[in-house]
């Protein structure tokens, strides 16, 4: 190795450490400055909670297993509304293709749709469907599933019209078309569009336990914050935000694995 | 320049050429316009062309003269509004010719290696046997693409590729073969020995090819016929039947044979002249 290149590597880490040291920084600072405020009686543990709470609640409700209980309901209604929209998309996205004046009818329908505000949706599903667990996970599809057959649509008509052509020549029909093509080469954007609707599921399943539910996350919030019990509501918080940040590595990680596949 | 003989009658050329044998493919008055809601455009007007089993036909003409809708037709993508194609004496949907179709681009699907781009078109019309892979395998290695079974399209240059697509097209064993422009994307040097190759690959098969081209000295080096079509809308101008007086020609040859010169410039004149 040439010594340019050394210091090039050389500066490269320096560069990476650097942002990590600052990443970590932050985080230590935050957790000490809110830690310690509350000790000093700056601002008010009751209302604020502290660090040393929230972790004390965690550790007591692990202990009586009530939080695995919490966490595993909101983990099961997330990833079964992650998989419904993943399925009903790509199910109605083929439907729009296969049928273009479908689509052209239903076209103004799904834009308006889309662009609804889902969490008003939300009370009339509980009139309609009632408080149960149901609800919950329609309000999640509904939330993140316009969305996607837009998205998945879009990137369906997107296929180059050659490569069309080329099945054709081929002797192909539209289901060699969908299968052969369509299919393979929007699995890039159907993974993107899954990335997103990963979070807006969780987004969907907490809204829907704020309104409908006796468990999960989102319920403990809404109960915590109405018996002043804010210790709950923010341990509640920062565990979302792991299995929101989990969640999102694991199709980080799938969509990885198919890159590494495809350029071999 | 006496040599070359201009034909204006298909009929006649047949008996030159064919005597009694039967066109693999015969194109009858046939015309053809697309519609759009600003207007309709007639792409092609009264073509009439035969074509003999193992000839290679080269189509030039100035750009948008639907030259590639003709090859659409051909292969039955598209119909006509008026006037028949008939391949081996039936209708194209009737026939059971395999047709093989190139496009301009490779096409070639990046989520799939080489060998399986390779087997799309089996895999599509679910030939995939013994003998079928075992001739793809035999034109991988004849083309020397053997060590690149398991590469990805992105890994081949842009010569392979094309080799790649061609081997794709003639896996199918098609009786005819249509080349709409497979060389142009490819730069100049690569261009030529592509052309080369692809023109040895298909007269050592004995296939029947149409190209359409715009480059001329491609049309002139590969063609037996070259049919110039005039501007918007397509009708066939003349017709030019390449004799080189070489045997055994290759494009290669072709190229440097001194009646090349004399084709290029007619052909040329007929393609300026009455624009």
């Amino acid at each position: 190795m040439s010594e340019m290149q050394e210091k090039y590597i050389k500066s490269f880490k320096r560069q990476r450490y650097k942002v990590l040291f600052f990443r970590i920084l932050i985080f230590v600072v935050f957790i000490s400055a809110w830690e310690a405020s509350t000790h000093y009686k700056i601002i008010d543990s009751f209302i604020f909670s502290s660090p040393s709470r929230v972790t004390m609640t965690f550790i007591n409700m692990c202990k009586n297993g009530q939080i695995f209980y919490h966490i595993g309901i909101t983990l099961m209604e997330t990833l079964v509304s992650f998989s419904l929209v993943t399925l009903i998309g790509i199910g109605m996205a083929i439907l729009l293709w296969m049928f273009h004046s479908f689509s052209k009818i239903m076209e103004p329908y799904l834009v308006m749709l889309n662009s609804l505000p889902k969490s008003a949706l939300a009370p009339i599903l509980i009139v309609w469907l009632g408080s149960n667990t149901r609800t919950i996970i329609v309000t999640a599809v509904s939330v993140a599933v316009f969305g996607t057959i837009i998205s998945i649509y879009t990137s369906f008509n997107g296929v180059d019209a050659e490569k069309v052509k080329l099945i054709l020549t081929l002797g192909g029909n539209r289901k060699d078309i969908m299968i052969k093509l369509i299919l393979p080469s929007s699995l890039p954007m159907i993974i993107s569009t899954m990335k997103v609707n990963i979070g807006l599921s969780l987004v969907g399943v907490v809204i829907g336990e704020f309104l409908a539910a006796k468990a999960g996350l989102g319920y403990l919030i809404i109960y915590g914050s109405q018996v002043f019990k804010l210790d709950w509501v923010i341990m509640s918080i920062v565990i979302l935000c792991i299995i929101a940040v989990i969640l999102y590595s694991i199709i980080n990680q799938i969509e990885k694995v198919y890159t590494k596949k495809i350029s071999g | 320049m006496k040599s070359i003989i201009y034909i204006k009658e298909l009929k006649v050329l047949n008996i030159k050429i064919g005597g009694s044998m039967k066109p693999i493919l015969e194109i009858g008055n046939v015309s053809y316009s697309y519609h759009t809601l600003q207007g309709e455009t007639t792409a092609l007007n009264d073509i009439n062309l035969s074509v003999m089993p193992g000839q290679f036909i080269s189509i030039v003409g100035p750009s948008g003269c639907g030259k590639s809708t003709l090859l659409s037709l051909i292969s039955g993508l598209i119909k006509p509004d008026s006037g028949s194609i008939t391949i081996n004496e039936k209708k194209i949907e009737d026939s059971n010719t395999n047709i093989g179709y190139m496009l301009q681009k490779d096409n070639l699907f990046e989520w799939r290696t080489v060998y399986s781009n390779v087997l799309l078109g089996l895999e599509i019309q679910n030939k995939i046997t013994k003998s079928t892979t075992k001739t793809i395998d035999d034109m991988l290695k004849a083309y020397g693409l053997e060590s690149f079974k398991n590469a990805r399209p992105s890994q081949l240059s842009g010569g392979m590729r094309q080799r790649v697509a061609l081997i794709r097209t003639l896996a199918l064993e098609p009786d005819i073969l249509l080349l709409d422009e497979p060389f142009s994307a490819l730069d100049y040097q690569t261009r030529l020995e592509v052309c080369d190759d692809i023109g040895a690959i298909l007269r050592r098969e004995g296939k029947t090819a149409i190209l359409v081209t715009h480059d001329l000295s491609e049309a002139i080096s590969l063609g037996d016929i070259v049919v110039v079509l005039s501007k918007r809308p397509g009708k066939i101008r003349t017709i030019v039947p390449i004799d080189m007086e070489i045997e055994n020609r290759t494009p290669l040859t072709s190229r440097s044979s001194p009646k090349f010169k004399d084709y290029f410039n007619l052909i040329w004149k007929e393609l300026t002249d009455h624009v």
